[in-house]
């Protein structure tokens, strides 16, 4: 194993690019520790495919270099980055049994039987397979092929790293649950560095301890859940992050505080910066129903199970409540009061707002 | 409205679809939800008479359907897949099934134009469909039978194959897309939290035929049978066994506590007990809680939620709880049930509390 860095990396799929927007991948430049989790996080075409090709060296950027350690890997071929990989559709031997599926990429290196028979039963042990391993893998349901991909790609102790390109896509609702609990329990108790790539928000913020948010081969914030949650750097992570997301309103900036729809709304801190497009972000889990605050009128009232999605019109704007009980009725005119502390103001995207020390 | 009279589906000699009954009725989404091969595709398309029922009846509006193909039924229908004409602009896609039906060409703009409109794409009406992105061929797909006007309108998965964040836009709009227009709407899904976003009733299938018919948040809270409650998975209801006696009950993992309404009226005896995870918090929010202390499994901090697996006897339970909460793995950490929000199952797994 080993700490990833990457530095200054950027990527272009042309030979002569000019501008930012000849850029597939803008510009990242970060260092993950031995052994931890980690998550790119983005829609189709934001370039976590790029950035994932680039690391585990399916590619060369055209900028910027990439260390396992302080050894330099830029222009080293995959096959010497020492780097298992799980696709997201199960990459098994059909003719092989489970044992030997799990076996191969130990054998392959010349791993003694000995420790290939502790190592798999090991791994068989934490995957549940145990009493599938004398199994042929033809036999075996889409999450359980998948399963042993991923007992494939964690077999092995001495690789770099670990990486999950959209593994779940594939794998039926029901069982979804089933696969990422395990996985971050491996994950647990194995400690490999593991780089998961996906566009599904819940898994990357389940699984990772810190999370690449990409958006048009930007990348828009790192850092852990709970950051990228309770504050987002900017409106497109709190759009793209929690469900629903961030409310994104119009507002005007003055001093610390906003004026939404003719309202005085206090923030987490004072305004900075002047000019350019101004937003209030506020997440549906800040906002609540109070005896006093900014007049609305429920729109819409959603019983989702866990809790209740409320939509209310605010003059010309509409945004959105999580309420855990009881909500208002569709209809009715209510006060909404946002939490101070998790309320800000953005610039052009971007958030404006001093933190709270 | 959509009505199925025990309706069967036979291949060879694999029953498909047991006998089924029910009742669908426009104004309010139909949610058709269950695993793959549980029979969700087999039963729309019954209803959209793609396939020979083995014996029942099917009637729309009141009228036997049951002898119909599919193109006098009336009906759209919308794929998993993005199925439109490779060869027609964005217009003549949406306009297709207006001209075949012989609709005045004044009268075929109008339609096009307002379905259009009301899935954004308007600007993109002359373009084929290969240059839009998945989410435009999918609106297309779905602007085509808002613009038809049939009397029923199936949507086959139609949004598992888009980007999480645009499915959840969609899966927003859908139901005000068709609200108003009288058309009887059936939305297949194996995804329960789907289910729930798109509100409405939803008619829950396993193993060829329905086990729970009602409005989506009440199977949720109150599923029939344990199979059901299990239905929504993401993170899973807990269950564990416990032995009831007179009104306390003691648990398999061996913590007893006192039972409250309908379940102290239950004879003595085993009985299962189910409870999702957010009524299980790592903290005492009332009095009434019942404590239950266990060795953490594995925890999850998406942000928004703390989540922890928890150890119970010979079972893992999870717990659910907004905001962060800390949990170290290995650990033995407090957690509080709370018994109002239980519910109790007989050993056939059939709801009695």
């Amino acid at each position: 194993m080993a700490e990833i860095t990457l530095s200054h990396l950027k990527h272009s799929y042309l030979p002569d690019p000019k501008g930012p927007e000849d850029y597939a991948l803008k510009e990242i430049d970060v260092t993950w520790r031995d052994g931890g989790a980690y998550a790119l996080l983005g829609p189709s075409g934001c370039g976590k495919s790029t950035l994932l090709n680039i690391i585990s060296g399916l590619l060369t950027p055209s900028e910027g270099r990439v260390l396992f350690g302080s050894e330099d890997v830029t222009t080293l071929p995959p096959d010497r980055r020492n780097i298992a990989q799980v696709f997201q559709f199960p990459v098994i031997y059909d003719t092989m049994t489970v044992r030997q599926n799990l076996a191969f990429p130990l054998r392959n290196r010349g791993v003694d039987e000995g420790t290939i028979a502790k190592r798999v039963g090991e791994i068989a042990e934490m995957l549940d397979v145990t009493d599938m391993l004398d199994v042929r893998a033809a036999g075996l349901s889409p999450d359980n092929k998948q399963k042993i991909s991923m007992g494939r790609g964690l077999v092995r102790d001495d690789v770099n790293a670990v990486m999950f390109d959209e593994p779940l896509t594939v794998i039926d609702p029901h069982l979804k649950w089933v696969l990422r609990s395990k996985l971050k329990e491996l994950h647990q108790r194995v400690k490999a560095t593991m780089i998961y790539v996906t566009h599904d928000q819940t898994e990357a913020l389940t699984f990772a301890d810190e999370v690449v948010v990409m958006q048009d081969g930007e990348v828009v914030q790192i850092g852990t859940p709970v950051e990228l949650f309770e504050r987002p750097q900017h409106t497109f992570v709190g759009h793209f992050i929690g469900s629903p997301g961030m409310n994104v309103l119009p507002c005007e900036a003055r001093g610390d505080r906003a004026v939404f729809e003719g309202h005085d709304v206090a923030l987490e801190g004072a305004v900075i910066g002047n000019g350019g497009d101004v937003a209030l972000g506020v997440r549906p889990e800040h906002v609540r129903v109070a005896e006093a605050g900014i007049p609305a009128t429920v729109t819409k009232v959603s019983d989702v199970g866990r809790h209740f999605v409320v939509e209310a019109q605010v003059g010309a704007s509409s945004l959105k409540a999580v309420l855990e009980e009881a909500p208002p009725e569709k209809g009715s005119a209510v006060h909404l009061a946002f939490q101070p502390e998790k309320t800000r103001v953005y610039r052009d995207g971007w958030i404006a707002t001093e933190a709270r020390s | 409205m959509i009505e199925l009279f025990d309706v069967t589906k036979v291949v060879g000699h694999i029953t498909h679809i047991k006998p089924t009954s029910l009742k669908l009725a426009p104004g309010e989404f139909n949610v058709v939800l269950g695993a793959t091969g549980s029979g969700k595709t087999s039963l729309i398309k019954l209803m959209a008479g793609l396939d020979p029922m083995a014996s029942g009846r099917i009637a729309m509006d009141g009228e036997d359907v049951t002898r119909l193909s599919t193109q006098k039924r009336n009906i759209s229908l919308v794929h998993q897949f993005f199925v439109n004409y490779p060869h027609m602009s964005v217009f003549e896609n949406i306009a297709s099934p207006l001209r075949v039906a012989g609709m005045a060409a004044s009268e075929v703009q109008g339609r096009v134009e307002e379905a259009a409109d009301l899935l954004q794409l308007r600007p993109m009406l002359h373009r084929k469909p290969q240059e839009l992105s998945g989410g435009q061929q999918q609106r297309t797909a779905l602007a085509r039978a808002i613009a038809k006007e049939s009397r029923a309108v199936f949507l086959d998965e139609p949004l598992a194959n888009l980007d999480y964040k645009l499915r959840e836009e969609l899966r927003e709009q859908l139901p005000e897309l068709f609200a108003g227009r009288g058309a009887v709407v059936v939305y297949a899904t194996s995804e329960p939290e789907e289910a729930l976003l798109l509100g409405g009733k939803t008619a829950l299938m396993e193993d060829g035929r329905v086990t729970q018919f009602g409005p989506t948040s009440e199977i949720y809270r109150n599923p029939d049978n344990l199979s059901a409650a299990r239905v929504f998975s993401d993170p899973p209801i807990n269950v564990m066994g416990l032995t009831k006696q007179g009104d306390r009950a003691v648990l398999q993992s061996g913590t007893e506590f006192a039972l409250s309404g309908a379940a102290k009226d239950l004879a003595d005896g085993a009985y299962s007990v189910a409870v999702r995870p957010h009524r299980v918090l790592p903290y005492r929010a009332s009095e009434t809680d019942v404590e239950l202390t266990g060795q953490v499994i594995v925890t999850e901090l998406s942000g928004s939620d703390s989540s922890a697996h928890f150890q119970l006897g010979d079972v893992a339970w999870v717990s659910l709880a907004s905001g962060v909460h800390a949990f170290e793995v290995g650990e033995r950490h407090a957690f509080f049930l709370d018994p109002t929000h239980c519910r109790y199952f007989d050993p056939d797994g059939k709801r009695v509390a």
